[in-house]
């Protein structure tokens, strides 16, 4: 049984400690906002926060959440998840949206540590999370609008 | 020729309009009466909410006792915002409130009649139907208000959800409450209604935020991949060597034995011959189905094609292509032959694509329960009606007992066109009687894939005296997927030669005009014969207008003229390139406008500095009969010693007629144009001993933000009749960076993806 908190609440899973932290998160507690794309950490679909760090969940072994902290898209409240959330909206970026809570969560883990960033900042940040309709270039403004807005 | 409108939505019998009121509701729809049936039998059946009965609606709306308008929607919803885009036009029709509008996706009951969201057609093949349909809502909205208003019909205006005249008025809610309406209408009848002139519309046209946006930003959005059931299993493929023809000689699961989870490894015996070969691992829990995945060994006796290469299928292509007596004939104007024999000069090219994968990012899945002798499927899929007959097949049951449950697609790109992964878990399901989630890893998708097949494109110019070009002959060569998938609809060849793919032919039949021009579709039968192939986003096109434009270039450069007053001088909109009413008015010489103002924009002619060059194409889209009329000037900068291309910016005029949905329109421009940009200098694969070779993204390697180059994308103003819009904007931007990559350094590229 390993313990950790997801989205702000204590649970224990019953999977065997290997289990990729994915499939706990998704079949074991039902959120399934977290998206399973390549298995490989490739794509960036599964992308959840743990102690606040935007990771790949498909290649996180459950054993080593424990006691930590995990959030995922159902949880994002920090004030520059909400931000690009609303920028999502406003900018009109995703199309089927598979990849979306992922590129949230990356983005949200970016603007954690750096409230502006720039063009080649975004860049090197999102470049890892894999969007196959390619609304790249909304994705990067909504970044910039959800930054901005936060700054002013 | 292209597959008819018509013909995909299975409209033989005559149509009906009809609203009834139901309980708190007013039911609009339209479609056919179902054989047997009376137009009062359907108004019984609304009012017990038992249309289905006698009613096979296209089109299906309600407006509950608040006002509130549900839109029922049978397209697939995969990233174009199909729901936001249909429903427009009808509430625009119908004068409602768009606030007050939803849309729901619906399952595919044999009510909904025939269900396929694929080739761009959706707005295209819909929107007179659905603006008829708005209309006569409309007008039995308008006549029950003015009833209430004591009220001439012709004083009142029907807006925003409300019928006023006289400066009174009732809302859409108030006459719904009052109940007791039931009209119906004729085709004849609502063809003559009146629908609205352009200048007048509310919505169509005007800004939209999606409908299903918001659920994509927090995480809410449900996709086929997140269904679940009480008391399923989770299953996992054991996919054969080989498409076609693999057996299983013996299954070893003794290693999987001693994984937690696991419980048994099924063969799969599938009727349909869909899966040949096949087995599924069976776990209570889908990390324990893949690790059992891993462990279980099974022995295969390989199809046929368990060698077959890349350079094997493309070889047969390229003989195919140079073998005049191979093919149908698809266009046979003027004499070709006599112009190639006359010509005081020719000029020939061989061009290919290799094979790509739609690579959705939601992998394949489907859960299946059987419940009262009914299949039920979750599972997003965008040919209902395709994959309803394998099933049936593979399962020894009535299409009708069978349910697909809809949800929103994880990317399509013509993936889901085809529904077979359904299959395996519903034969799975059946066998051990309780619910069956089978999820594919990447690899496993991969490989199950039907791909966009590789090509070879052969092209024979012919060139006068006078430095005239008189005639092209052109060949092109591939996996046919509608020939595997959905023979029925291959068309007739104009030589009466026998059938071909208009999927894998299309684009060929440009809108230059020519006094000579012969176009022959060539089934490569080793590449039919080693893998399914697929229907790929922008189809035929994506990878013909990449021989036909390119070749283009070739011809102009040959000739020492501008590669865009060359086109120019051939796109006079003459003859059968005049153009018809309603869908391709002004003909080539919509075309030439794009051209034209692309060349405005973006600065063609200008010097520029070592190394970097522009390049141009055309496209008229996925089809002649539904012409979107796209231009593409692409700026790249090559550095031949470090053999690297780089994309700078791209510029695309698009005309597509009216624009329903102006930003989801951009939306689907800017993905189409960045799925050209992938193809052509990203993706790609190869096929090694049957199957494709890269199957993951550590080695397949589609486009990525940083890859992305400046855009600069414009729309036509039109009130032109609207056509396609989900793919055309892919088809000209791989032959317009080829082309670029020849003005910036001399070398002609002629595979994709491209290499220096």
């Amino acid at each position: 049984m390993i313990e950790f908190e997801l989205n702000g609440q204590s649970v224990t899973s019953s999977s065997v400690e290997d289990t990729p932290l994915l499939w706990v998160i998704r079949d074991e507690l039902k959120l399934k906002g977290t998206k399973f794309g390549c298995g490989i950490a490739m794509c960036g679909a599964c992308t959840v926060h743990i102690d606040g760090a935007a990771t790949r969940s498909c290649v996180i072994p459950l054993r080593r959440v424990a006691g930590r902290s995990v959030t995922t898209i159902e949880g994002l409240a920090t004030d520059a998840g909400k931000a690009l959330q609303q920028a999502w909206v406003e900018e009109q970026v995703p199309q089927c949206g598979y990849c979306q809570s992922g590129q949230i969560m990356q983005a949200a883990g970016l603007l954690q540590s750096n409230a502006n960033p720039t063009d080649a900042e975004i860049t090197s940040t999102m470049n890892g999370n894999l969007c196959r309709c390619m609304a790249y270039t909304r994705i990067r403004k909504a970044i910039k609008t959800a930054a901005g807005g936060e700054g002013a | 020729m292209a597959m008819r409108a018509d013909k995909v939505q299975g409209a033989v019998s005559r149509r009906t309009f009809l609203a009834g009121s139901a309980g708190a509701s007013l039911i609009m729809g339209l479609g056919v009466v179902l054989p047997g049936c009376s137009r009062e039998e359907v108004a019984e059946d609304i009012a017990a909410d038992a249309a289905s009965r006698s009613f096979a609606p296209t089109v299906w709306f309600e407006i509950d006792s608040d006002g509130g308008v549900l839109i029922n929607i049978a397209k697939a919803e995969m990233g174009q915002h199909v729901g936001t885009a249909l429903a427009r036009v009808i509430a625009d029709e119908l004068g409602a409130d768009w606030d007050a509008v939803r849309i729901k996706h619906v399952d595919s009951d044999p009510k909904w009649g025939y269900m396929v969201t694929g080739g761009s057609w959706s707005v295209f093949t819909t929107f007179k139907l659905l603006s008829q349909v708005g209309a006569a809502g409309r007008t039995i909205l308008r006549d029950a208000g003015a009833a209430l208003l004591g009220a001439d019909p012709a004083d009142c205006t029907v807006e925003d959800g409300s019928v006023t005249a006289n400066g009174e008025g009732v809302t859409f809610a108030q006459i719904v409450r009052r109940g007791d309406i039931s009209r119906t209408f004729s085709e004849e009848e609502l063809a003559a209604l009146p629908i609205k002139p352009a200048a007048e519309r509310r919505l169509i046209g005007k800004p939209a935020q999606a409908l299903d946006i918001p659920a994509k930003s927090d995480g809410e959005a449900m996709y086929g991949i997140d269904a679940e059931l009480p008391g399923m299993v989770y299953a996992h493929p054991l996919i054969p060597p080989t498409r076609y023809g693999s057996t299983i000689r013996s299954i070893d699961d003794t290693a999987a034995k001693d994984i937690r989870g696991y419980q048994q490894t099924l063969a799969l015996s599938d009727p349909s011959e869909v899966l040949q070969g096949w087995a599924i691992v069976i776990a209570e829990d889908y990390p324990s189905a893949m690790q059992a995945a891993a462990a279980v060994v099974v022995d295969w006796e390989p199809g046929p094609a368990a060698e077959v290469s890349e350079a094997d299928i493309v070889g047969e292509g390229a003989r195919l292509a140079a073998d005049k007596s191979s093919g149908v004939l698809f266009v046979d104007d003027g004499d070709v032959a006599a112009a190639l024999g006359d010509a005081a000069n020719t000029h020939s090219a061989t061009y290919t694509t290799s094979t790509a994968l739609h690579f959705t990012l939601e992998p394949a899945n489907a859960l299946v329960e059987f419940v009262d002798g009914k299949c039920h499927i979750h599972s997003g899929n965008q040919w209902q009606s395709l994959i309803l007959p394998v099933l049936a097949k593979s399962l020894g049951m009535e299409e009708t007992d069978i349910v697909i449950h809809q949800y929103y697609l994880g990317g399509g790109y013509g993936r889901r066109l085809f529904g077979d992964p359904m299959i395996p878990a519903a034969l799975a399901a059946r066998e051990l009687g309780k619910p069956v989630k089978l999820v594919f890893q990447r690899p496993e998708d991969s490989r199950f894939d039907c791909v966009r097949s590789a090509s070879v494109q052969q092209f024979d110019a012919a060139v006068d005296a006078d430095g005239q070009l008189t005639g092209i002959e052109h060949a092109a060569a591939a996996g046919w997927p509608t020939l595997a998938l959905a023979p029925g609809f291959m068309p007739d060849a104009v030589d009466g030669n026998g059938k071909y793919d208009q999927f894998s032919i299309s684009g060929s039949d440009h809108w230059y005009t020519l006094p000579n021009h012969r176009v022959r579709a060539i089934n490569n039968d080793l590449a039919q014969r080693t893998f399914l192939p697929g229907w790929l986003r922008s189809v035929g096109p994506g990878w013909i207008g990449w021989g036909v434009e390119s070749f283009m270039d070739e011809l102009a450069a040959m000739l020492g003229e501008d590669p865009i007053e060359f086109r120019l001088a051939r796109l006079d909109a003459a003859g059968k390139n005049a153009g018809k009413a309603p869908e391709s008015v002004g003909g080539a010489s919509r075309l030439a406008a794009v051209l034209r103002d692309v060349r405005e924009r973006s600065g063609w002619g200008a010097e520029l500095p070592d190394g970097e060059g522009m390049g141009v194409a055309v496209s008229h889209g996925q089809e002649r009969t539904m012409p979107t009329w796209t231009a593409c000037v692409a700026h790249v900068a090559v550095d031949q010693e470090a053999k690297t291309v780089t994309l700078k910016k791209l510029w695309q005029t698009i005309d597509c007629g009216t624009v329903v949905h102006p930003d989801g329109a951009m939306a689907q421009a800017e993905g189409a144009t960045l799925w050209g940009v992938s193809l052509a200098l990203h993706e790609g694969t190869s096929f090694e001993n049957g199957q494709v070779a890269d199957r993951n993204l550590d080695s397949y390697l589609p486009l990525r933000l940083a890859d992305v180059p400046e855009l600069d994308i414009k729309f036509m103003p039109s009130t032109e009749f609207p056509t396609g819009m989900g793919e055309p904007p892919h088809i000209a931007v791989p032959p317009a960076i080829g082309n670029a990559v020849y003005a910036a350094s001399g070398i002609r590229v002629r595979d994709l993806p491209i290499r220096i």
